[in-house]
């Protein structure tokens, strides 16, 4: 983890040097992490989710844009022997920047922020957000306490940084440098209910 | 962590209320900005070993972790005051779309023996603002009125999987705040 931390985080921000593919890389980290519990945040982070392959322990956010993360920790404190990951785009996390500072000040050991950062907002017409205009989310991340901030440019490191997620042994944000592409909409269910009661069946509660 | 004196035990007794139907509803964690209002409740909260206290940057992450939590099998409440409910508009859609069993308790503003009118356009908006996201509004004003309250609010949320904000009237903190401790 540290190794990845070293070779990857660079004094100067934005150093937006890789050109991940974002479906190859949510789609190879769901399948090093296979019992993850997973919140998309809504947009690109759905469809990449949904395209990685439907699974009820999948909860696609539609809306609701910020909240991705502060989900996840509610879920995280919920089941702390679950992995949870947080799948979502810069600008969802952008607007729930504050929830970075709630998940630092709780430091849930398994919950894990995977902040896929095209440097753009993707689903309204790729106008550049903040992440390529100045702001250092990684650095924002340790500044809130996050114990655990990497930066990911190829896929290379992806098999070290799922097998540190699988370790649940600190909370987590990793900002995955991706390709800012428009890729083919994958849609899963817009229908929360069923999402939210196939998610907690597949935990073994019931509806309501 | 009670009131000393028994007068301010018996004035204050309703916090004390409130706490015991988180506890004993089962309660997990308990998301909130804090307020003078909740602090008895707050401060019980981090005493309680079976409850997680989680302090937020602004209320609209509690609709969201509190979401999170129920996901994840547990009970959680969201605690606030009533400035915090226009921070959380659009993410009252969480819960109405996914019909998550909701209960947030909030603490009025601006409405009672208010010093500082700033806090005046969002608390007379509050009750409309809330109703007009589609949750249900119950209030109570007296401090015998308050854990009947309470109690029917989660009831609806958490046996009857409703969205649910209590309001707790201004005049029921009173002018406390602007006298001093």
């Amino acid at each position: 983890m540290s190794q990845q931390n070293q070779t990857n985080q660079s004094n100067q921000p934005n150093q937006r040097t890789a050109h991940i593919d974002r479906r190859a890389f949510v789609k190879q980290l769901i399948a090093a992490c296979p019992d993850a519990l997973v919140i998309t945040g809504l947009g690109s982070a759905t469809y990449d989710v949904y395209a990685a392959g439907d699974r009820p322990e999948n909860f696609y956010l539609w809306g609701a844009m910020g909240g991705a993360a502060a989900v996840g920790l509610g879920l995280a404190l919920a089941q702390p022997k679950r992995t949870v990951l947080v799948i979502t785009g810069d600008g969802e996390q952008l607007m729930g920047i504050g929830a970075l500072a709630t998940i630092g000040a709780q430091k849930p050991a398994n919950l894990n922020i995977i902040v896929i950062d095209n440097g753009h907002f993707g689903e309204t017409g790729m106008q550049r957000s903040h992440t390529s205009l100045g702001t250092d989310l990684a650095a924002v991340a340790r500044g809130c306490g996050i114990g655990k901030v990497v930066t990911v440019n190829t896929l290379e490191q992806l098999p070290s940084l799922a097998a540190d997620i699988n370790t649940r042994s600190g909370a987590l944000l990793a900002q995955v440098f991706v390709q800012a592409d428009e890729l083919p909409r994958a849609l899963p269910t817009r229908d929360g209910v069923y999402t939210k009661n196939r998610f907690r069946e597949a935990l073994g509660f019931g509806p309501v | 962590m009670n009131s000393p004196g028994s007068a301010q035990n018996d004035l204050y007794a309703w916090r004390e209320d409130i706490f015991s139907i988180l506890k004993n509803g089962g309660v997990s964690q308990v998301a909130y900005v804090p307020d003078a209002g909740h602090s008895h409740v707050i401060n019980r909260v981090h005493e309680e070993p079976g409850m997680h206290p989680i302090v937020l940057t602004t209320e609209e992450e509690g609709v969201a972790s509190v979401c999170g939590a129920w996901l994840g099998g547990e009970r959680a409440v969201l605690l606030m005051q009533s400035s915090g409910v226009g921070n959380c508009i659009n993410m009252f859609s969480l819960v109405n779309n996914c019909r998550f069993p909701f209960l947030a308790i909030i603490t009025m503003r601006g409405e009672w023996a208010e010093f500082n009118q700033w806090q005046s356009p969002m608390g007379k908006a509050t009750q409309a603002a809330i109703e007009l996201m589609g949750i249900t509004v119950l209030r109570a004003d007296r401090p015998e009125e308050v854990a009947a309250t309470v109690s029917a609010g989660f009831d609806a949320a958490f046996e009857g999987g409703e969205s649910v904000c209590v309001l707790l009237g201004q005049r029921l903190i009173g002018k406390k705040k602007w006298e001093g401790k």
